[in-house]
């Protein structure tokens, strides 16, 4: 069922140029497992000019909608089993190669995902932004190299002006973002096609390269059809949005009566199920409250208490005390963590805020003694840390455990989540029996929310998030006291990230567990933290608790980081 | 990049010392001596001998000696042709080797490189399949066996390239051919399997959405990164191109330097069997910095680590 379709019937058809139409387009994937059918005939139209958000969760079919337009799909295995994409009046889908060409980057340009992986390493990136220009004949090569310098600047990319043999991995991660954004926009196309350009950045990067996105597109006068699974984000910029689920358009409407009105329950799950950094839940709805529920119901959410969780100070578990990490590069030495003081305490979370390269990461693992540190101490349960001898390691390794950002890399492929989980029990002879052990190995999967029939799969057999909640049953396995959560649901769709952010408030409730959670996420980091720390340049610049850091911010930095994240995700005035 | 090459020299020294340590001594504790053979010399006369080169001496104190003499880039006489220094031997036999690697090396990458693009590029079509199944032959054929079937057939059938001998150009085709394919059908599948894993790269999905012609996405975005793994191979590859093979020069008569490695082995030539040594570690090491040099031309985030 389509909610809040536009009402016009038939458009009359005076001027299709610039005009993209995509009608019934069903994409199927045939492996050797299978089949499966990607999109299952949506609807979608951009008229010039226009900015169109398409959201949806990872599968659900947003990426392969948007690469079928200009036939970047590999076919095989992908497949286009029905449908028209209609451009300028003329179906594209029947374009033959060559003649698409001719479309591709002149009249409709891409951006990607990752503008790492998306620039040629081996090419200086004025040539590669140049490049539209030279394959469309725009431009003799020389005149499109100017053009290129000139279109860098003008989104911000300064360096090329200085140094005009500058390679992609010369630049940050934002500065290659802009570059692509140069290239895609050089040969002024009518309609530019966004796959998820911010998803791999940071939230001050990404709220730049929004606002340049915004400006240059209404300059030129470029329709946008922007992909992303960030409703929130897709609100600050598109004048419609369009949700897709499973390969379905669930709901299209401009942009404030989605917010305002969403009609769907899986658009209202969306909504809801994202921390804002005004709600004080304290345990997040998720799709499946939404999706098995009639959208009526209330879901069992319960509200945060006004003031901390605590009446009483708690008596800290870990304290560090101006600690030290350095590096060694070309340029000479680099402070990652730079005479930092912290300290948590027992069964409290301590939220760890800061852009990457702030050292946020490095201060996680220094706190485990996985990076060495320069100098500092720390004291764990009032004990000096120090792994000089084997049963002192023992010791804190044991007490101390870290579930990391990437669950596929961080599981290794060729054990079954049974040795996966016995392991560390052997390392640190937890249960005395073979079957004591393997219970308890049954007894954590039951814990978060897996079964006895998981222990023989590998882990590529499971989903990303089932895959995160067998990170977080080994780090339980040793029975620790203090878990460091790296980023653990940056790579996550907002549904998966709300049930794994469950899952850990509710392990520290029953178990006392104390968590440092790092996370970029100012939102995710206020729903999980009593208090926080923010850090910029291995300095911590704030800490507070979690309502005084939102609600009256000390530091310029802080106030920026709280401003960069999109207007709808701060507050969305969304009530059940 | 000058400091790359100079710190590339300043590992090569202890690098070639070890070498040369361990073949000397192994040589030496080796059975038998450069005067021993099947027709028993009179014991005088091989005392004498072994005088005369110095072999009567303690072990050490001959050690000693011979990097003496390695330091002023005297690699001593050889104990076979008595009339030779084994710089000179190497030196005439070189230019032969040199020559059959170089062409076998051309017809490699020439017959390889190509032939992988085009299986990378029509995957799982017949262009695929039969450029892959005949480098699989390629690779499993010894050169014992082709060297004589190309002698068969273009030899001895159709009478196009003459079999055996080292005297002109037209020589140099058949074992330049029989070395060369081994080489081929190595490289072709690097080759594939480098641009497959390149082809479905973000940044070739880029190049195709700008609107690049095939041949451009492959020219100018997927071949550098594609064929790294052959530039890698290429060093110890080129190596043992050129410094001679032992089957192909027995085969077709020719006077390279592939069969001093061995005879010299077999003769306990101690000299001859450590220059050869010496020279054959020294190409791969300034052939690896060459390797080296040229991945750093062609991946410009290399040039930077070093």
């Amino acid at each position: 069922m389509v909610y809040g379709m536009p009402s016009t019937p038939n458009p009359p058809r005076i001027d299709l140029m610039g005009h993209l139409s995509i009608k019934n387009l069903e994409v199927s994937f045939h492996t050797r497992e299978g089949t499966i059918r990607a999109v299952e005939g949506i609807e979608l139209a951009i008229e010039p000019g226009e900015i169109v958000g398409l959201v949806g969760e990872s599968g659900s079919g947003k990426s392969v909608t948007c690469n079928s337009i200009l036939q970047l799909l590999p076919t095989p295995p992908a497949r286009v089993d029905n449908g028209k994409v209609e451009w300028s009046g003329k179906d594209l889908l029947d374009y033959s190669e060559s003649s698409i060409r001719k479309i591709r980057g002149k009249e409709i340009s891409m951006i990607f995902q990752d503008p790492m992986s998306c620039l040629n390493p081996y090419l200086p990136v004025v040539d590669q932004v140049a490049e539209p220009l030279i394959i469309h004949k725009i431009y003799n090569p020389a005149e499109a190299k100017a053009k290129a310098v000139e279109m860098l600047m003008k989104v911000g990319v300064k360096r090329v002006k200085e140094f005009p043999l500058s390679y992609p991995h010369e630049f940050s991660g934002g500065m290659r973002q802009r570059a692509m954004i140069a290239m895609a926009l050089i040969t002024e196309p009518a309609l530019l096609l966004a796959d998820e350009p911010t998803t791999a950045l940071d939230v001050t990067v990404q709220a730049k390269i929004l606002t340049i996105l915004r400006e240059l597109c209404s300059d030129l006068g470029v329709s946008v059809l922007f992909v992303s699974h960030d409703l929130g984000l897709v609100a600050e910029l598109a004048d419609r949005v369009v949700v897709m689920y499973r390969g379905k358009v669930v709901e299209q409407n401009d942009t404030a009566s989605i917010f305002k009105n969403p009609q769907h329950p899986y658009v209202k799950a969306l909504i809801a199920c994202r921390p804002t950094l005004e709600n004080t839940l304290w345990r997040l709805p998720t799709v499946e409250d939404f999706m098995s529920h009639s959208a009526e119901q209330k879901p069992h959410t319960q509200k945060k208490g006004a003031h901390s969780r605590f009446l009483h100070p708690r008596k800290n578990l870990l304290v560090g005390k101006d600690l030290v990490v350095q590096f060694t590069s070309e340029n000479g030495p680099v402070r990652a963590v730079d005479n930092v003081s912290i300290s948590i305490g027992q069964g409290t979370t301590l939220g760890l805020v800061g852009e990457s390269g702030s050292g946020k990461t490095t201060l996680g693992r220094a706190l485990l003694n996985l990076v060495t540190r320069t100098s500092g101490e720390i004291l764990f349960q009032d004990r000096l840390m120090d792994l000089g001898t084997r049963k002192s390691e023992m010791y804190f390794r044991k007490s101390m455990q870290i579930i990391f950002q990437d669950p596929y890399a961080s599981l290794n492929p060729r054990l079954t989540i049974e040795q996966t989980l016995l392991e560390p029990m052997m390392v640190h002879q937890i249960g005395n029996s073979k079957k004591e052990r393997l219970k308890k190995v049954i007894d954590l999967l039951e814990e978060v929310g897996l079964g006895e029939e998981h222990l023989a799969r590998y882990p590529h057999e499971f989903s990303g998030g089932q895959r995160q909640r067998i990170c977080v049953a080994r780090a339980l396995s040793t029975e620790p006291e203090f878990i460091v959560c790296d980023e653990c649901v940056s790579a996550m769709d907002v549904s998966v990230q709300a049930q794994v952010l469950n899952l850990l408030k509710s392990l520290q409730d029953s178990r006392g567990l104390t968590y440092l959670f790092i996370s970029h996420d100012l939102g995710v980091v206020k729903f999980m933290s009593d208090e926080i720390t923010v850090m910029q340049n291995g300095k911590i610049v704030e800490t507070g608790s979690a309502e005084c850091i939102y609600n009256d911010p000390q530091t310029e930095y802080t106030k920026q980081l709280i401003n960069s994240i999109p207007l709808a995700n701060r507050s969305v005035n969304f009530s059940f | 990049m000058s400091k790359l090459i100079v710190s590339r020299f300043l590992q090569a020294i202890p690098t070639i010392w070890i070498i040369a340590t361990l073949t000397f001594f192994m040589t030496r504790y080796a059975p038998g001596g450069p005067f021993d053979s099947e027709r028993a010399i009179p014991e005088e006369i091989k005392v004498k001998l072994q005088s005369h080169f110095g072999l009567d001496q303690p072990l050490f104190h001959q050690y000693l000696l011979y990097f003496k003499n390695l330091l002023r880039g005297d690699l001593g006489p050889s104990f076979k042709y008595p009339d030779w220094e084994v710089s000179e031997l190497i030196a005439t036999a070189f230019p032969v080797s040199l020559t059959l690697g170089l062409f076998s090396l051309l017809i490699a990458l020439l017959i390889g490189i190509p032939a992988g693009m085009l299986a990378a590029l029509r995957q799982n079509s017949w262009l695929d399949y039969l450029p892959m199944s005949l480098s699989m032959a390629g690779i499993c054929l010894p050169t014992f066996v082709l060297g004589p079937l190309l002698i068969y057939t273009l030899s001895t059938q159709l009478g196009i390239f003459p079999a055996l001998g080292w005297h002109g150009p037209s020589d140099w085709v058949l074992p330049s051919l029989t070395l060369g394919l081994f080489y081929a059908s190595y490289i072709a599948r690097l080759t594939r399997a480098g641009m497959l894993e390149t082809l479905q790269l973000d940044y070739v999905r880029t190049a195709r959405a700008k609107g690049a012609s095939s041949l451009r996405v492959l020219t100018k975005h997927a071949a550098r990164g594609g064929l790294l793994p052959v530039v890698t191979f290429l060093g110890p590859a080129f190596a043992g191109l050129i410094s001679g093979s032992f089957v192909i020069e027995s085969i077709f008569f020719i006077p390279g330097l592939g069969k001093f490695f061995v005879t010299a082995a077999f003769n306990r030539d101690y000299t001859m069997v450590l220059g050869t040594v010496l020279f054959y570690a020294t190409l791969i090491i300034l052939l690896n910095l060459l390797v080296d040099l040229l991945q750093a031309w062609l991946d410009p985030k290399s040039r930077e680590v070093r």
